[in-house]
């Protein structure tokens, strides 16, 4: 009897001893975490002119415009950009939610914009019978818009035939 | 073992046929209860198949892909879940629904979309089989919350405007001929009218 009680206390002593020295390791991993010195070198990059370890507070999500009229080109060949809010579109190996509105199939009845017909043509120039995969994915160029202003300051302006 | 047999059941016959002895109040009683105890238990047993956790149990990948859409969460917080898209609201319908799910636990015992890879390769069937049965009941799961008839067209944009006033109006097109694919994400459209 006397034996089992000195072998419990044995056990006993010997796990709280174990779990200290594993909080004590615990907290010298935390307080060396905290000390890491980090330095961004002042460089202010998209996340802003932070820390690393340190949380930028989020700006504002920027609301889409849902519906409007098509919104006009500002040089040539500029892909035109999208006015209306495109959620949950899919565009991937099944389906193309773009081209069930504006291929040239179904542009007629949607009213949409007919895509170009360079969008049918390989890279060497030869025209294909559908969409080539390489236009496959409308929003490489094309992109929806938000009613946000501009990050940086632009002094572009159209040339004379767009204006 | 056949005779005996027999016997039992003719005994069993003869003692549901004899009256009881006990007061027709009583008897009442046990059937009033007895009633509700087993209509309450079935309609019980109804609702946890309708639940969200009770269909990710089998289809989990699916559960997974409406997260990101506007029917599982949004700014008000009025959402569908499966149940509301996929089993008719109105009784009887429901329960032609749930004898046919039946079917499915079948398919669940023989495996056979058990993989991602099975799943993708069944996916248009399947697909193909909920639009089917959507045109059929002119989108009546959609038209259970999305009413025609309180549209506003002035608060729609002009591309939902067009469609609605027109096609969906005169009844040419119901709800499943353009919304295909907003609660999870497409099969393979090859073929599918409408998609290019």
């Amino acid at each position: 009897m006397r034996k089992q009680t000195i072998a419990a206390l044995c056990i006993i002593g010997a796990s709280a001893l174990l779990s200290a020295t594993a909080l004590v390791s615990a907290e010298t991993d935390a307080q060396q975490a905290e000390t890491v010195v980090t330095n961004n070198g002042g460089i202010t990059s998209l996340r802003g002119n932070v820390e690393l370890n340190t949380q930028q507070q989020p700006e504002e999500l920027k609301k889409v415009i849902t519906d409007r009229d098509p919104i006009s080109r500002q040089y040539v060949h500029q892909p035109p950009v999208i006015p209306h809010s495109i959620r949950h579109y899919e565009v991937d190996l099944n389906a193309n939610k773009c081209l069930s509105c504006h291929s040239w199939k179904n542009a007629p009845e949607s009213g949409a914009t007919k895509i170009s017909p360079t969008h049918f043509e390989t890279r060497e120039g030869m025209t294909l019978s559908d969409v080539s995969p390489r236009r496959y994915f409308c929003l490489q160029c094309h992109v929806p818009q938000a009613d946000a202003k501009p990050l940086v300051k632009n002094n572009f302006k159209p040339v004379d035939a767009l204006k | 073992m056949f005779k005996k047999l027999m016997a039992w059941l003719s005994h069993i016959w003869l003692l549901m046929r004899s009256p009881s002895s006990a007061s027709l109040g009583f008897i009442l009683f046990l059937g009033f209860f007895g009633g509700i105890i087993f209509w309450g238990g079935f309609n019980t047993g109804m609702e946890a198949t309708n639940t969200e956790a009770f269909c990710s149990s089998c289809h989990a990948p699916i559960v997974e892909e409406i997260k990101e859409t506007i029917h599982y969460s949004n700014r008000s917080g009025v959402r569908a879940i499966c149940s509301d898209c996929h089993v008719p609201h109105n009784w009887t319908d429901k329960m032609i629904r749930k004898v046919q799910a039946s079917k499915e636990l079948v398919a669940f015992a023989m495996g056979t979309i058990d993989t991602p890879e099975k799943f993708y390769q069944r996916r248009r069937h399947l697909a193909d089989r909920e639009w089917a049965r959507m045109k059929k009941n002119n989108s009546q799961e959609c038209r259970n919350c999305h009413e025609f008839a309180f549209m506003d067209f002035s608060e729609q944009g002009q591309r939902s405007v067009k469609m609605h006033s027109t096609a969906l109006a005169n009844g040419d097109k119901t709800c499943i001929d353009c919304h295909k694919g907003i609660a999870h994400k497409l099969p393979d459209m090859t073929g599918v009218e409408g998609w290019h």
